[in-house]
């Protein structure tokens, strides 16, 4: 194995031109902490980027910060937060789930996974806050998009495909994102002992109400057993939670969850969580802890669905009955995580023809090497998109030098 | 005109009649137009100094009629730019003089409203506005909000990512739009996306935002609705200098508030807007900042007060509080009919829209009244202040002389400072041909390649919208090559494990 470390972005490109010539394929790594997810790929190669780690500009009345792609997110955060500032797509952290070192692993792994937690139904995800880039395709060539400002229409906005594609596209050296006012409090209703589908018509009440609910998850009872930590702390055994999240002003955040639980009244009286409990709550939601790689379900295979948020709650339900699985919702029922037993194909098969039945996506996010061998990890997409996708994928890295096979299985991108 | 349109095909214009004929086929009766007469509304769009008659024009209403008449463009190599309701104020729906302009003015139908997931699902032609006014009655909006919202089309708001004065809280279109269908130049339909809050695979839906019609047509949208806030106030604050009102709105943001919208207009704009509406603004302040706080009223009112104490503290020298909906109203209406508003002032204006750091706007301004005096022409500045967008309308006469290019002159020599004071030449806008030729003032000719070769993955020939966006074409295999250099790894003294 070879693992190349560069020192700065022409180093970046120095290697790729390299691989390129040598038609050897590179394994991209930040920090290493999401290595276990996707395709397994066919490459010793590595181009290791934690030495690209400085903050190269950051500016809290503008709301931008630069920083090059190596440096550790748990580094950034502390430092925007620091000037009360937050990153508000929630990055998650995979190291629970994953079983890795505690750690958030690099800003440019959590741009190219973008699995944003949470607020994503208010705030977005990594897509929305990536503001500009410079990275090296595979041509080996150097290439920025985007600015260092946050609105600009200049050009083909190329950060939307860097976000979340896994490092099959570009190498980021450098990224420009948004930063956001951290919220001075925050609250959560908490919502005891509905099933899935009753859960599911709350939040889609908070959600469609004008008190701007900034997190709307639900966490079946039986999802919850043996679950420690920040969780546990508040959890009753099993009994199911729903939590309602809002931020604002200390102020605000109190009025609206008045009015919250006023409106969700026929749901059963709701508990309040202030603002620390309600932080580590939703933590726990972001970082899956339920499902956690030393929890009781450790050997389980993990599935991320994405499904219209109003059908989640009937979706899960079945899904949890069927296969004797787990499911936990976030996103209001829009984003279910499923931990299911293991067969063969970790379910691929079935999971995948019904949530495409409605209108929704899954992708497989911890399951052995030999399982992710077998199926298709990122869902597969219908003949005309993929074929889109692959000539999308041409178009940066003709050579498929970049993180080969890690989307599409047995293929290039 | 000083842009250089890519030179008509002879071929293509050779063969006029019997395209036009193929075309009829497809599309029945009206909707194939080709008399010079009729075609006049479609010569221009909100670029309004360039015209170019198309060679036909054609207004589908059916997804397959698009399907069917891009095919027929491709197999014969014939360009194609898509129109919606062609208030583009970059050129972008210039017609080309041997190309189809393909309007999809028809497809007016709100297809689905799905208030549980928040979404609903149109056609690209139905107004930015109608899509709001479908879901009011339910208490719900789409938040972006361009001030030509009564006119321009959702399909024209994606090609552009079109942005208003509440983007700075609520996001541009692309923060706002779920999914699509796209039919590629070959006739392909693709489907992206739909009521999920996040799409599998390549982001191909954020990049299709934005694209300006090169990368193919939409013919269906999904976008996101949010429920309207419970309240909105806003405050009109005045100041003798325009560095104290830059100081004012960088402090409220770093202050932590992030307003729903918050605007600036300096003294020009000001006498304009006020001689037009008469919405009582001071007459005798440099500079104007509306600011619009939304949310329960206990927050507004909370928010209110503090943004109050910064904008005293930063100077101010007037500031009215909005008292009723009405007043609040009151206050926008300047600043919305600000364009016209100048229309009145001078017989024509160049808008422009580029975007600096909010910390550079004193600066940025100073530098515009400099070239103001080198060009002898007018300015008056609206600026989406909390985002750093500017808008400087450019005051000029076209029957003057000499006047118009001394306008664009003016124009390119402001959005160079933009990108100069670190910024970027268009915030909202899109490049279309306006910036076209400015492209390599902010990019490289790499980074302009990359763009270049992502177009060549949706139109592989070029047919889509040519001549927009990029100031040099480059044929796609060229693009595509792979230049390699060495078997050996040259890169020795890169640190290894
Ligand atoms: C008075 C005035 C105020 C304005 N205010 C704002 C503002 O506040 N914010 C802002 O962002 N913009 C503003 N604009 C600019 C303009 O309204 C927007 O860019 C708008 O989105 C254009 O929409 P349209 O339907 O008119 O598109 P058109 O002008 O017809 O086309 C614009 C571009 O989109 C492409 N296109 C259109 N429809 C499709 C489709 N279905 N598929 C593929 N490509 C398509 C065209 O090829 C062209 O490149 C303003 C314009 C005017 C005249």
């Amino acid at each position: 194995m070879d693992t190349l470390k560069p020192r700065d972005a022409q180093d970046v490109e120095q290697a790729v031109r390299a691989a390129v010539a040598a038609e050897q394929p590179l394994e991209i790594v930040g920090l290493g902490s999401k290595r276990a997810i996707g395709q397994p790929m066919a490459t010793n190669a590595l181009l290791d980027l934690s030495a690209l780690n400085a903050v190269v500009n950051y500016e809290p009345n503008e709301l931008i910060i630069t920083v090059q792609s190596g440096a550790p997110l748990d580094d950034v955060l502390s430092l925007i937060d620091s000037r009360n500032q937050q990153l508000a797509f929630e990055p998650i952290d995979t190291s629970a789930l994953l079983g890795t070192a505690a750690q958030r692993g690099s800003i440019g792994g959590m741009i190219a996974s973008g699995l944003a937690g949470p607020r994503r139904i208010k705030a977005g995800a990594a897509r929305d806050h990536l503001l500009g880039a410079e990275a090296v395709s595979g041509f080996g060539e150097l290439f920025k998009t985007g600015g260092k400002v946050v609105k600009n229409v200049t050009g083909y906005d190329l950060c939307k495909l860097l976000a979340g594609s896994w490092g099959t596209l570009a190498v980021m050296t450098e990224v420009t994102l948004k930063v956001m006012p951290k919220p001075e409090a925050e609250r959560t209703l908490l919502l005891r002992g509905l099933d899935d589908v009753a859960a599911g018509r709350a939040m889609t009440a908070a959600l469609g109400s004008p008190y701007d609910v900034s997190g709307a998850a639900h966490l079946p009872g039986s999802a919850l057993r043996g679950a420690g930590g920040a969780l546990g702390a508040i959890g009753k055994p099993e009994q199911s939670m729903t939590l309602l999240r809002l931020e604002g002003t200390a102020t605000s955040a109190a009025h609206r969850a008045g009015s919250l639980a006023r409106l969700l009244a026929d749901y059963g009286g709701a508990e309040l969580l202030e603002d620390t409990s309600s932080a580590a709550a939703w933590a726990a939601i972001r970082d899956v802890t339920p499902f956690a790689a030393d929890g009781p379900r450790a050997l389980w295979p993990i599935w991320r669905i994405v499904c219209p948020p109003a059908a989640g709650g009937a979706f899960g339900q079945t899904l949890a009955r069927d296969s004797q699985g787990e499911v936990i919702y976030d996103w209001g029922g829009g984003l279910i995580w499923a931990a299911l037993p293991p067969v063969a194909d970790a379910n691929a098969g079935v999971l995948r023809k019904r949530v495409e039945a409605v209108g929704g996506h899954a992708m497989l996010i911890r399951a052995p090497e030999e399982t992710r061998r077998a199926v298709d990890v990122f869902h597969p997409q219908p003949a005309g998109v993929a074929a889109l996708n692959a000539r999308v994928k041409q178009s940066f890295d003709p050579k498929h030098i970049l993180n080969r096979g890690r989307m599409v299985r047995g293929t290039a991108s | 005109m000083t842009i250089q349109m890519p030179e008509p095909d002879a071929s293509v214009l050779a063969r006029r009649d019997e395209i036009i004929a193929a075309l009829r086929e497809i599309v029945p009766g009206e909707g194939v137009i080709s008399s010079a007469a009729e075609m006049v509304p479609y010569e221009s769009d909100g670029l309004m100094a360039y015209r170019q008659p198309p060679m036909v024009v054609v207004l589908p209403s059916t997804t397959k009629q698009v399907s069917q008449v891009l095919k027929y463009c491709h197999d014969n190599g014939i360009r194609v730019v898509p129109r919606g309701a062609g208030t583009s104020l970059s050129g972008g729906a210039l017609p080309l003089a041997d190309g189809v302009l393909l309007g999809l003015g028809k497809f007016k139908r709100i297809r689905e409203i799905d208030f549980d997931n928040r979404a609903v699902v149109v056609e690209p032609g139905v107004t930015n506005l109608a899509i709001t006014q479908a879901v009011e009655h339910a208490g719900f909006y789409y938040a972006p909000d361009p001030s030509s919202q009564i006119a321009c089309t959702i399909g024209g708001n994606i090609a552009e990512n079109s942005g208003g004065v509440h983007c700075l809280k609520y996001g541009m279109t692309t923060n706002n739009v779920l999914g699509c269908e796209i039919v590629l130049i070959t006739g392909e339909i693709i489907k992206i996306g739909g009521k999920c809050t996040e799409n599998a695979g390549y982001d191909l839906m954020g990049v299709i935002t934005g694209s300006e019609g090169l990368l193919g047509v939409i013919t269906e949208v999904t976008v996101r609705i949010l429920r309207k806030p419970e309240t909105a106030r806003a405050l009109m604050v005045g100041f003798a200098e325009i560095e104290a009102a830059g100081r004012c709105v960088a402090e409220i943001i770093g202050a932590g508030i992030i307003p729903g919208g918050m605007e600036m207009m300096d003294k020009p704009a000001i006498h304009a807007a006020e001689a037009f509406v008469h919405a009582g603004y001071p007459l005798d302040v440099e500079a104007l900042l509306i600011i619009e706080l939304d949310g329960p009223g206990v927050e507004v009112d909370e928010l209110i007060a503090r943004v109050e104490t910064i904008a005293q503290r930063c100077g101010s020298t007037t500031c009215q509080i909005s008292t009723s909906e009405q007043q609040r109203l009151l206050f926008w209406a300047g600043r919305k009919a600000a364009f016209p508003a100048v229309g009145r002032i001078s017989p024509d204006y160049l808008c422009m829209d580029g975007t600096i750091p909010r910390g550079k706007l004193p600066e940025a301004l100073a530098r515009i009244r400099q070239l103001s005096e080198k060009y002898q022409l007018g300015v008056a500045n609206v600026f989406h202040a909390g985002d750093g967008n500017l808008h400087p309308l450019i005051l000029y006469d076209a029957n003057k002389p000499g006047e118009t290019d001394r306008a664009e002159a003016f124009g390119a020599d402001i959005l160079r400072v933009c990108v100069e004071l670190g910024g970027v030449l268009t915030g909202e806008h899109g490049v279309g041909i306006e910036k076209r030729d400015l492209m390599p003032e902010m990019f490289s000719e790499i980074d302009l390649v990359q763009q270049q070769r992502l177009k060549c993955a949706f139109d592989a020939d070029g047919l889509l919208n040519p001549g927009k966006v990029f100031p040099t074409l480059h044929r796609c295999a060229e693009l595509g090559r792979l230049h390699v250099r060495g078997g050996k790894l040259p890169f020795a003294d890169i640190p290894r494990f």
